[in-house]
């Protein structure tokens, strides 16, 4: 109950200071933090991101989505594989998924260069790697049901009945 | 020229908040705790049924008493939430807003010289269309130690040979206040033994906050003399879109599609369409709204009572109704002062009834770092009082 809520609420908002969170949720303080503290020790609580918007920034970035198709066999089952993939630092998201191809990366780099190189000389050489598609992502509209650059404005009347 | 104005309107109070309104809007620096509507923007798949309707060109009229499917989900709305059974085609009728369903229902009821119990603190609209229909409005003060319920024993004092009228409007504006199953069974009681109808705004009801919400339809006996006013604007935030519903005993509501026939012709047809979609398929959306509202809602009392603004706890609506009786000066007073000195404006009570004097409306349909920082603010200004 007090678990479904607290992630509900802190999923969008991780910055909620641990004594408000308790006054919202109608909880102990203590109890708060414990179940936080448990969240993590379970996996379930994995991290505490800051969406960035890079766009909007002097920093280059080039994101793509990389569609893998792989050849499994008997002792060489999809989570091995996907660790080859997963272990490098560039490949920010990897997800199995089903449909036409096996796996989806989604990768970032500092130039287009840097992630054909990536898929040219890291991916497509693993051995059970039997072919890749890169879609390079031109434009970020909404990320984390967030809409990014959209700057809330409250549209209500000041004062009303 | 001959007076251009008739007695009535003449007579009609203006609203006397409107003046403070003004000068709010005036001050384009000034923060404010004072609106009336939800913070949320109407869910998308609501938006977009509206979109879609005038897309395929469904911009006629609909049928005077609104469209047959929109009216089969008010009624199916009451079983699933209720239990309770209406016509959809002779019981329930689609209005523009609650608004004009307070409006119609007095209308349909009411003969001068009837007499209309309201209690108070409540919403504006109550007392000017009682007065409209040439009735005489009985207020009762609603009393903070009992949580802003009505009592039977304060029922009980107003009522005359000339009563044929109880509005009730709970979840509360602007005190937030509920009334429970059991509060609400001596009223009943009291009601059928008097003979009396109720009218019953329930504008409200989705932001419950304590179990589920009662409506006084429910009891044996009540439905036939209960009109219940419900809309869209609260529970789907939907005020743009000046739609809402009525459902009550076919003899009331003919007579209410008769004057609304007149008056208003239908309510807006892209907003039945939305409306239709937030009944069908909006129920999630007010589940994850009212779950935000709590917690704003706990967050606000909390600091209220923690800065020595005593605050009974409201379980309904999105407001707090908190007490500023200890600081010795009317509520028009706090608010103009708060608006001078900390650029925040509040609703002082009385704008809901003389009896909301001592008291200030606090919306808490705000973001939790705007309420955060309208709160200091509040904070700030009573310091500087102490
Ligand atoms: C108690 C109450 N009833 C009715 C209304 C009118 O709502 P609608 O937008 O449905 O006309 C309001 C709006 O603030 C309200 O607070």
């Amino acid at each position: 109950m007090l678990r479904d809520e607290l992630l509900r609420l802190i999923r969008n908002n991780s910055r909620i200071e641990l004594k408000d969170l308790a006054v919202m949720l109608g909880a102990e303080e203590t109890a708060v933090a414990n179940e936080i503290a448990d969240l993590e020790k379970e996996g379930i609580i994995c991290g505490y991101y800051t969406l960035i918007n890079w766009d909007n920034t002097n920093e280059e970035m080039v994101d793509a989505l990389i569609e893998v198709n792989v050849n499994t066999s008997r002792d060489l089952g999809f989570d091995t594989i996907a660790e080859r993939f997963y272990m490098f630092d560039e490949v920010k998201s990897c997800y199995l998924i089903s449909g036409r191809y096996d796996f989806l990366l989604m990768l970032e780099g500092k130039t287009m260069r840097q992630v054909a190189n990536f898929v040219s000389s890291k991916l497509s050489p693993i051995e059970h790697v039997t072919g890749t598609a890169t879609h390079f992502i031109m434009k970020r509209y909404k990320d984390y049901g967030t809409v990014l650059g959209a700057v809330r404005k409250d549209c209500r009347e000041k004062m009303s009945i | 020229m001959r007076d251009p104005i008739s007695k009535v309107a003449r007579q009609m109070q203006p609203s006397g908040i409107r003046k403070f309104f003004d000068v709010v809007a005036e001050m384009p620096d000034a923060i404010s705790l004072g609106v009336g509507e939800p913070d949320f923007d109407t869910p998308w798949h609501i938006r977009e049924a509206g979109i879609y309707s005038l897309e395929k060109g469904r911009t006629f009229y609909t049928s005077n008493a609104g469209m047959p499917e929109l009216k089969r989900e008010v009624a199916a709305y009451y079983q699933r939430r209720h239990g309770l059974e209406y016509d959809p085609r002779t019981e329930t009728f689609i209005t523009v807003g609650g608004s004009e369903a307070i409006d119609m229902a007095m209308r349909a009821i009411l003969d001068p010289g009837d007499e209309v119990i309201i209690p108070e603190p409540c919403y504006v609209s109550y007392v000017p269309c009682a007065v409209m229909t040439g009735a005489k409005a009985v207020t009762i003060p609603l009393q903070e130690k009992n949580e802003f319920k009505l009592t039977p024993e304060e029922l009980l004092g107003a009522i005359t040979d000339r009563t044929k009228v109880l509005m009730l409007a709970f979840p509360n504006n602007p005190t937030g206040a509920i009334m429970t199953r059991e509060d609400l069974e001596p009223i009943a009681k009291i009601c059928l033994e008097k003979d009396l109808l109720v009218i019953t705004d329930e504008i409200y009801a989705e932001l419950t906050y304590s179990g589920e919400h009662a409506t006084i339809a429910a009891f044996p006996g009540m439905q036939e003399r209960t009109v219940i006013i419900n809309g869209f604007s609260k529970a789907y935030a939907m005020t743009g879109w000046r739609l809402g519903f009525a459902a009550g005993p076919r003899e009331i509501i003919t007579q209410m599609v008769k004057l609304h026939q007149f008056a208003i012709m239908c309510a807006p047809t892209t907003s039945q369409y939305a409306g239709l979609e937030a009944l069908r398929y909006g129920d999630e959306d007010i589940a994850m709204m009212r779950e935000s509202y709590n917690q704003r809602r706990r967050y606000v009392v909390n600091e209220l009572n923690d800065m020595g603004l005593h605050c009974f706890e409201p379980f309904g609506a999105f407001y707090v109704f908190p007490s500023i009786r200890s600081l010795n000066m009317t509520s028009d007073e706090f608010a103009t002062r708060l608006l001078e000195s900390e650029k925040l404006a509040v609703v002082p009570g009385t704008a809901f009834g003389s009896c909301g004097e001592g008291f200030i409306r606090i919306s808490y349909a705000y973001s939790l770092a705007e309420l955060k920082e309208a709160l200091s603010r509040i904070r700030h200004f009573i310091r500087g009082l102490i």
